[in-house]
């Protein structure tokens, strides 16, 4: 039996999302199964902890370029409100959070909301974690966001048009959406899903579905297409010298920066 | 239970470099709880250290940065030429930040002050910036590095919490050793006798660093006395067997040695401050990481005193540490995430290593006795003086600029 049907049979014991949700129901069993590894840095998620500094790096810039933000300040992100859209354990909220926005997380998976809570209540953090569906908050809280982010999730996602649609209504017009996803080339398919989650183990089989990766410029149409403005792609790129790093080749992962139209 | 005191870092050890840390970190809007065991007020009293530090033009940059260019300028000597030879030879190596910079642009090859005046300053900038809360004099019980945050219990019950502890405790460290950190070590068999000197004739703001079998014997100058004499700092090294007897020297006995080392070059001498004998080591942390903890200064590394770089070493570590916790705080990375600490450690060893091992190879050279071998030297010293290049390269070590620097140690607030 391979990883994945597991997954997808443990999903009964979920609640399932509600109709017209975007979320995958075998991927939001997965991650509620990785939560008490959520913050494990040498765990399944070592490697979502090593890109962190350098995707909040790029939002960091992003929204001094974008929402006005104070170059200089330690917490760049104060008097925001931001969202982290498919959140997990809550590794980025909690970088928002100490940036100093105003910082919601939320995630389809109930046992990483659950983790994400638990971490934040020790570091000290005041989060709103909601487990739930991007497109029930849109319906609730339109326009209520200045800066959305959404790091490794759009290719999880069954209808990428209406997620990337309901991230848009949340946003207020001007506000930023800052992402990250793996590319769909062979080297992607090689590294991401093949020596990563089976090889090395760094990354939990059956996360991923590589046909539902996107290219940078099917990402830039789709974008348009939801009301977004594409200012900066960039690719997210490792070398063993210096680890993850902003810049460079875009054919693993890529990093980019959308404004609300 | 009284609510414990919160800051985003604690400093264990208030000496020099743990305040200069805590300066850096509030100028990077980073906040800090300064644990220190001793009185400060008794640190300052007169007489307390009779010691002088040599502090590197990359080192001052960052002083100044931080509000201290006051206590540079008003009581420190600049140090216009170094002059090493091998000892009253005529053969002589020069670093002159003038002829080598232009009149315009020289910056000193580094700047003397007493670690008293430096105490002083650091403790009266700290006092003036909230961010900075000193706690002492004050012990720490118990250190608990969690997942989470670090919670100190001092020795009288308070109780202390921030994201990341710093060691910099010296260089018995406790922080260190209850983390299980092990140590390189080993002991020079020679001690420095340190001790200040007045003196009739002018130093003209040379360094001399001097040769002897038994080991170097530096002459650094310090800001004339309020009576006009002048003065000079002096760090002699001498073989651990002679250490005692020559601090033991009397005021006239020990100045008429110095005389006879110094061929009466600076004139009358007079003893200003006993002499004082220190064991001369050296040590190096193994790492400078565990959890939730960084180690700086003294606490990872020591070294032979002859090219007077423990001190700037220790503030290169508050100056990098200070940078790459700003970086992380300002993108929201947890202080204490490893990520950072190994980014620190990365940066900060390979400096300490190359200096360490630098001294660590000058020291056992000159301290090798025997005619052939001081020839060699000689020779060293004059193809040293004659290919600018290796004179730069010397220069920019004595300066802290080699290498790659974070913004303080360029004078800048990043």
């Amino acid at each position: 039996m391979s990883r994945r049907t597991r997954a997808a049979g443990a999903a009964p014991e979920q609640p399932a999302p509600e109709a017209g949700g975007t979320a995958d129901p075998a991927n939001v069993a997965l991650f509620d199964q990785l939560a008490a590894e959520w913050w494990d840095q040498s765990g399944p998620n070592r490697l979502l902890h090593a890109m962190n500094p350098a995707r909040m790096a790029f939002v960091r810039e992003a929204a001094i370029a974008h929402l006005g933000c104070d170059p200089r300040a330690r917490r760049p992100l104060a008097g925001l409100a931001a969202l982290d859209v498919g959140c997990g354990g809550g590794i980025a909220t909690e970088a928002l959070a100490r940036m100093g926005a105003a910082t919601t997380g939320l995630d389809a998976a109930h046992g990483a909301i659950a983790a994400a809570r638990d971490h934040a209540a020790a570091a000290g953090l005041a989060i709103r974690y909601l487990a739930g569906e991007v497109t029930e908050l849109a319906a609730r809280e339109p326009g209520a966001f200045d800066l959305v982010t959404a790091f490794e999730v759009v290719e999880h996602v069954a209808d990428v048009h209406a997620f990337l649609a309901a991230l848009r209504t949340l946003l207020r017009p001007g506000g930023l959406l800052v992402f990250s996803t793996p590319n769909r080339t062979l080297a992607s398919l090689a590294i991401v899903k093949l020596a990563a989650e089976y090889v090395t183990g760094d990354i939990p089989k059956g996360a991923h579905d590589w046909r539902r990766f996107l290219k940078p410029e099917e990402m830039r149409e789709r974008l348009a297409a939801a009301g977004f403005r594409v200012e900066r792609l960039e690719g997210l790129g490792w070398s063993p010298a210096s680890g993850f790093r902003v810049g460079g080749r875009t054919d693993l992962d890529y990093i980019g920066a959308a404004v609300a139209v | 239970m009284p609510e414990a005191s919160e800051a985003d870092v604690l400093i264990i050890g208030g000496g020099l470099v743990g305040q200069t840390l805590a300066l850096a970190l509030a100028a990077h809007d980073i906040s800090t709880l300064v644990v220190e065991r001793a009185d400060p007020e008794a640190h300052l009293a007169e007489g307390f250290d009779g010691r002088a530090s040599a502090i590197a033009s990359a080192s001052a940059r960052m002083l100044r940065a931080l509000g201290l260019g006051d206590l540079l300028d008003g009581e420190g000597c600049p140090i216009a030429r170094i002059e090493v030879a091998e000892g009253l030879h005529p053969e002589i190596l020069r670093f002159d930040a003038v002829a080598e910079q232009g009149e315009a642009a020289a910056e000193p090859l580094g700047i003397m002050v007493e670690n008293r005046a430096l105490r002083r300053a650091l403790l009266e900038r700290v006092r003036q910036t909230p961010l900075v809360r000193l706690v002492a004099p004050a012990a720490i019980g118990t250190l608990v590095r969690g997942p989470a945050a670090v919670e100190a219990r001092l020795a009288d019950g308070r109780q202390l919490r921030a994201a990341l502890a710093v060691a910099a405790d010296g260089r018995q460290s406790r922080t260190r050793e209850e983390a299980g950190i092990r140590i390189a070590r080993w002991s020079y068999p020679a001690a420095a006798v340190v001790s200040m000197l007045a003196h009739a004739r002018p130093h003209g703001q040379v360094a001399l660093e001097l040769f002897y079998p038994s080991g170097p014997f530096a002459l650094l100058p310090m800001r004339d006395l309020p009576d006009g004499r002048h003065r000079s700092a002096l760090v002699w090294t001498v073989s651990r067997r002679d250490a005692a007897g020559v601090s033991r020297l009397g005021p006239r006995a020990f100045a008429a040695e110095v005389d006879k080392r110094l061929g009466g070059r600076l004139g009358a001498l007079e003893t200003i401050a006993p002499p004082v004998s220190w064991p001369l080591g050296f040590h190096h942390a193994e790492r400078y990481r565990a959890e939730r903890l960084v180690l700086v200064g003294d606490a990872a590394h020591g070294i032979h005193p002859i090219a007077g770089q423990g001190l700037n070493l220790g503030l290169r570590d508050a100056a990098v540490l200070a940078e790459v916790l700003a970086t992380g705080a300002r993108t929201g990375i947890d202080l204490g995430d490893p990520a950072l600490a190994r980014r620190y450690e990365r940066w900060r060893r390979a400096d300490n290593s190359l200096t360490a091992f630098a001294t660590d190879t000058l020291a056992r050279f000159f301290g090798i006795p025997g005619r052939p071998v001081e020839r060699l030297r000689r020779f060293g010293l004059g193809l040293v003086e004659r290919i600018p290049p290796a004179k730069r390269t010397f220069a920019a070590i004595a300066r802290g600029t080699a290498g790659d620097l974070p913004p303080l140690l360029r004078g800048e607030l990043g």
